[in-house]
């Protein structure tokens, strides 16, 4: 006897996977459609390009503006990282440690960065520093950084703190070692790759971050997102396509590093 | 265990650092705005008062703005979920194989700068992008369609900008629902339909919430995705902050619509979280 189509069925599994593949889709068409671009050989922005050369990289050499702009993102974000990976895992130590209400209160205090807009902390952070006589500068760019990149590390971290047995932690000072000497020798490596995933994914929102740098920057500390959004919107030009272009790359291959050192894609849900 | 006990309470010493910091650049710029809110002088001049509300409150133009951005916000995650919502399903029924390659796919934009998927963006849906090449090669339209620097296309973006925010707490939560409850309703008689609408959703809704809540305010305060493909004649709220602010140096204005907005993005996270703890106590109370 032959089953009548389940058309119920049917139609759910037609909808889900049409409604997926679209969402694919459109994940995926920035960065082809950005990395075709970027090889492209011609003068004008056209997609898709009728020839491909590196002559857009090339120019990218010269462009003195823009490697400025990219090593002050680059020493920007190092400084975020390393400050808020000290603070952020001694801070995640405690809240996962400790029974007092009021401790563990204190990881909605750190996480409040990530749910109130980005830019009105910039402003906020702006008056302060100019109300104290601070001009911008690398330190003010990093402080209003931290701020907003300690909550990745933060959370990465509390997430591996918990698959952690405490017996071990017992074990080991029980048999004499000191606090410091289990965090360096039991803790540290049982929740590296928490740490380190917080902290690459703190570096990529510090080197993408437009909202704080905007107000914490001055013509000497120009940022590299914001020189780009400055060539985007006014002169849109081949140049921003390969810088684009040389971000992805950059982007995955760090990616890919990150995935076989600390699997860091568990820790991003 | 006397040591250890005495030990367990310092604990909290290790969070000084951080608090410190947080209370200097974080509650304290944050205070500085809410009081810089009340200057009634543009010049800071010391008096207070309620002037800057009252201006932006009372100007019907600035509450369109206002609502326009809260309202965008809504579009934009309501999208998200349409299409989220199937992705994650799909990442839970495939081949761990291929279950690692769509999480690669979902987070790379993460990690990929705003500007430059912004950017891509502007190259697919300008007069002569992909989409508008397809239109016409197909004959849907004669000219090519106007999708850039209009609130569609703000939607558009921010919808891909801001998926995998919706999509990764759905896997998460997707992946810890028995499989034998949709088993169980099929075999009972619903069809595929039903099993997903009285099973699955509902046991989802933590994950719709958390993703909601993420998407949600990303979208309103997206200033870059706003700006660039909305254009100059778009205003939302994180752009009308920075025009007050930089442009027209106007501080106290600018701090009172900022505060406006944080509050207005936080009554709508409260009343997430407040809909998700009744939902909470009906399935498991």
């Amino acid at each position: 006897m032959r089953r009548a189509i389940d058309w119920n069925e049917v139609s759910f599994r037609a909808v889900f996977w049409l409604l997926s593949l679209i969402a694919i889709a459109a994940l995926a068409a920035p960065v082809i459609v950005i990395l075709m671009l970027s090889f492209t050989g011609e003068e004008a922005l056209h997609f898709p390009p009728s020839s491909y050369s590196l002559r857009w990289y090339e120019a990218l050499l010269s462009a003195n503006e823009l490697r400025d702009s990219f090593i002050i993102s680059l020493k920007v974000a190092l400084i975020t990282v390393i400050a808020s990976v000290v603070l952020g895992v001694a801070a995640a130590l405690a809240i996962a440690r400790s029974r007092k209400t009021w401790v563990r209160s204190l990881e909605t205090l750190f996480m409040s960065p990530l749910i109130l807009p980005a830019l009105a902390f910039g402003f906020a952070s702006l008056m302060m520093f100019s109300i104290l006589g601070f001009r911008p500068s690398i330190l003010t760019l990093s402080i209003g950084h931290i701020v907003v990149c300690v909550p990745f590390v933060l959370r990465t971290t509390l997430s591996s703190l918990a698959q952690l047995d405490p017996a071990l932690l017992d074990c080991s000072v029980s048999l004499g070692a000191s606090d410091f000497y289990t965090f360096r020798r039991i803790t540290l490596p049982l929740i590296g790759r928490g740490v380190a995933s917080g902290a690459f994914i703190a570096f990529m929102s510090s080197f993408d971050n437009i909202p704080v740098s905007l107000f914490l920057q001055d013509a000497r500390t120009q940022m590299l997102p914001i020189y780009l959004w400055d060539i985007i919107q006014n002169q849109l030009d081949n140049r921003a396509a390969s810088a684009c272009g040389v971000i992805i790359i950059g982007t995955i291959l760090l990616m890919l590093l990150m995935e076989r050192l600390a699997g860091f894609s568990r820790f991003m849900k | 265990m006397a040591d250890g006990a005495a030990k367990e309470g310092q604990e909290w010493r290790l969070t000084l650092p951080l608090t410190l910091f947080f209370v200097a650049f974080f509650v304290g710029p944050l205070l500085l705005l809410i009081g810089i809110s009340f200057q009634a002088e543009r010049q800071m001049t010391g008096v207070l008062g309620l002037n800057q509300y009252a201006v932006f409150l009372g100007d019907s133009l600035n509450l369109d703005v206002l609502s326009n951005t809260l309202i965008l916000g809504v579009k934009a995650t309501a999208l998200c979920l349409i299409f989220g919502y199937p992705l994650a399903w799909l990442i839970t029924r495939v081949s761990a194989r291929m279950q690692a390659l769509l999480i690669f796919l979902v987070i790379l934009p993460i990690v990929t700068s705003v500007v430059v998927r912004t950017f891509a963006w502007i190259v697919i849906l300008g007069r002569r992008g992909i989409v508008n090449d397809a239109i016409i090669a197909m004959g849907l339209s004669a000219t090519p369609l106007r999708l850039l620097f209009n609130e569609a296309g703000v939607v558009i973006v921010l919808t891909q900008v801001q998926l995998p925010l919706m999509v990764l707490p759905l896997v998460t939560v997707l992946q810890r629902i028995d499989p034998n409850l949709a088993s169980a309703s099929q075999a009972l008689g619903a069809g595929a339909w039903r099993t997903f609408f009285k099973i699955t959703l509902p046991l989802s809704m933590p994950g719709i919430i958390a993703g909601t809540i993420l998407t949600y305010t990303a979208c309103v305060s997206a200033f870059v995705t706003q700006s660039l493909i909305g254009g100059s004649r778009l205003l939302y709220m994180p752009m009308m902050i920075f025009q007050q602010a930089m442009d027209l140096q106007n501080w106290p204005f600018a701090a009172a619509i900022s505060v406006l907005f944080m509050i207005s993005v936080l009554l709508i996270v409260g009343l997430l979280v407040a809909l998700s703890r009744s939902r909470a106590a009906r399935l498991y109370g």
